[in-house]
């Protein structure tokens, strides 16, 4: 009983501010403006199938970025001395004390084709880079900005992984590889795929990143959903349906990401 | 179970007293981002001199665009007592029935106003609107890079310029660019004209660096980029940071925005909505205001008490012949019309032709 009590501004948090949302965005995506059923607006939200699409590639290689750059970082964090580990841990979330809008700005100058990267390439000598405004500096906004996302869970469940299993594994004749494939990946994989989640989500959705850095030619599925509302039409029923598209995806892909963790583990219990 | 229901009932009686503070004193105002003169810069600080002249509580909510703004309101998700939106949106909530008749003998400061802003295409019967500031779209470049003599729109269709241009990212300014450089009226929704505007600006889109809103500041005064459009008013600013900019009135005419203030339906403070209208339009703070700002007044008494370098400023207040006949204000199009230029719009940028 006291435990109920105490979750009840949880539970009635949630309901306010998820479960109503959500369930008004089902509501709007299947009426339309004199609150009559309609599927129209699904139907509609096809004509950005390939926008779409677009969106979940860019999410699926900054996803992939950024778990081949924490990997190893996470599994060197978790293996150096208490006191280093908290300095570098700092170093990862401090970025983030920081609005992501900000961070993006940021980027915009620094990339820019006068901006600081390539005046100081062009003084040592190399050439410029050219890759603000295109889908590059679009990815490279998405990584820099959800890598911390992908590092602290790896990074929680690596520090759970005794030595000792690792030196054991090295004792038997393991080499590197195996050691890679049979021991870190399965024993890291929860984190692994909380860090999916993590990164995955927020990229496939995001709209400033592409605004800020893509110049406005290259528009993802979030672009979109922002213009139904704050866009010259104002339209939230196409707005929610092309949203709850995009959850339903989400989903999905979720699910199957999930899927894998829980074979694994089944499998690992039938081995124990 | 009974403690349950006292603590659900407690969460909405908190809930009650926290939205019910808004009282018979307290005037809620809807405006542009750093659109009010605040303190900064010895300037007035409007929203204190009112509280303190009538004992009253302001409170201000800043839009980024007025799209923004309809958004919250048409959702019913906020109500306010005075709202600050430009032209064509004014339009729109009149044709809607989102706005209230102002009483004009509240607001006797109204003799202020200069004739040419009464009655204006997007509020036709002068009933629902009282302007606040205005402002003309031009063409900024950077006379550095430069050299040649830019009058024409045609400039943000030069070849020679390709990956140095910034363009509007939204619709409505961009489409209004093409239409007056073919000619055409900004408010134009002939099919055969829309057509031309559009492929004029797939053929700009390969030139084009990047469409931007408020990142042009930045772009242009580093010398990102070295020509673009944008509002006289935000080009003050540009300059102050880079002497090199220039600004020029295309010979073709542009668009003359005006951003009104206008008080909708169902505010719970309309006196005293009024009395602010008044406020504002009296000669020392809408000077003080203006001037904080950078556009340009409507005021006449505001007018004739700016200094000689704002007054006989060209891009601020260029001859009247000019304004007369070659500037337009926007108006409200159809919903489908701009459906269709939305979708239009984003094959343009992203160069889906």
């Amino acid at each position: 009983m006291k435990s109920k009590l105490l979750s009840l501004p949880y539970i009635f948090w949630l309901i306010i501010f998820i479960v109503i949302p959500t369930f008004l965005v089902v509501l709007f995506s299947f009426i339309d403006e004199n609150y009559k059923f309609t599927t129209k607006w699904i139907i509609q939200s096809g004509d950005y199938i390939g926008i779409l699409f677009k969106s979940i590639y860019f999410a699926v290689i900054s996803t992939l970025i950024c778990f081949l750059i924490a990997f190893p970082i996470a599994f060197i964090l978790s293996r150096t001395k208490k006191y280093i580990q908290k300095t570098l841990l700092m170093l990862i979330i401090l970025p983030m004390w920081m609005n992501l809008l900000l961070r993006t700005y940021a980027w915009m100058t620094l990339l820019e084709n006068n901006g600081i990267i390539n005046q100081i390439l062009s003084f040592i000598g190399l050439g410029k880079i050219n890759i603000i405004n295109t889908p590059y500096a679009i990815i490279l906004g998405m990584v820099y900005n959800y890598l911390p996302f992908m590092i602290l869970p790896l990074y929680s469940v690596m520090t759970k992984i005794d030595k000792s299993i690792i030196e054991a594994a090295q004792d038997l004749g393991a080499n590197y590889f195996v050691v890679l494939s049979k021991i870190l990946l399965p024993l890291s994989l929860s984190g692994i795929v909380a860090g999916i989640t993590m990164v995955f989500v927020p990229s496939v959705s995001t709209f400033i990143i592409s605004r800020m850095l893509g110049g406005g030619g290259n528009l993802l599925f979030g672009d979109i959903i922002e213009q139904q509302f704050i866009g010259s039409t104002y339209n939230p029923y196409m707005g929610s349906a092309m949203s709850l598209f995009l959850m339903i995806i989400i989903l999905i892909i979720m699910w199957i990401t999930n899927m894998i963790d829980k074979n694994k583990e089944e499998r690992q219990g039938m081995l124990l | 179970m009974k403690k349950n229901l006292s603590i659900i009932i407690s969460f909405f009686i908190m809930i009650t007293i926290f939205s019910g503070c808004s009282s018979n004193n307290n005037l809620k105002i809807y405006i542009w981002g750093e659109f009010i003169s605040n303190g900064e810069d010895n300037s007035m600080d409007i929203k204190k001199e009112f509280e303190n002249k009538y004992g009253v509580k302001v409170n201000l909510t800043t839009f980024a665009s007025n799209e923004e703004m309809y958004a919250k309101i048409k959702s019913g998700s906020a109500k306010y007592d005075l709202i600050v939106p430009s032209d064509y949106m004014i339009n729109r909530m009149i044709n809607e029935d989102m706005l209230e008749k102002i009483d004009f003998e509240n607001i006797p400061n109204f003799s202020n106003i200069m004739d040419e802003f009464k009655n204006p295409i997007y509020d036709p019967t002068g009933e629902y609107s009282i302007p606040y500031a205005w402002g003309l779209v031009g063409i900024i470049y950077n006379s550095k890079m430069i050299t040649e003599d830019i009058n024409s729109w045609y400039s943000l269709f030069n070849e020679k310029y390709s990956k140095e241009i910034l363009m509007f990212n939204n619709p409505r300014d961009a489409f209004a660019i093409a239409l007056k450089y073919k000619g055409y009226s900004l408010n134009s929704q002939n099919p055969e004209e829309f057509k031309q505007a559009a492929d004029l600006l797939k053929k700009q889109q390969p030139l084009v660096q990047s469409y931007v809103m408020d990142e042009i500041f930045d772009k242009m005064i580093n010398g990102e980029a070295i020509i673009s459009s944008y509002y006289a008013g935000d080009f003050i600013k540009m300059e102050k940071d880079n002497p090199n900019l220039k600004f020029v009135l295309p010979k073709e005419g542009t668009n003359r925005f005006v951003d009104s203030m206008v008080i909708p339906k169902g505010a719970k403070n309309k006196n005293l909505s009024e009395k602010f209208i008044d406020f504002i339009l009296e000669p020392e703070v809408g000077l003080s205001n203006i001037e904080y700002l950078g556009y340009s007044t409507p005021n006449k008494a505001v007018f004739d008490l700016l200094p000689d370098d704002i007054r006989f400023n060209k891009n601020l207040y260029p001859d009247s012949s000019f304004l007369d006949f070659n500037t337009e204000e926007f108006i409200h199009l159809t919903d489908v019309f701009l459906e269709n230029m939305d979708k239009e719009w984003l094959k343009i940028k992203s160069g889906n032709n």
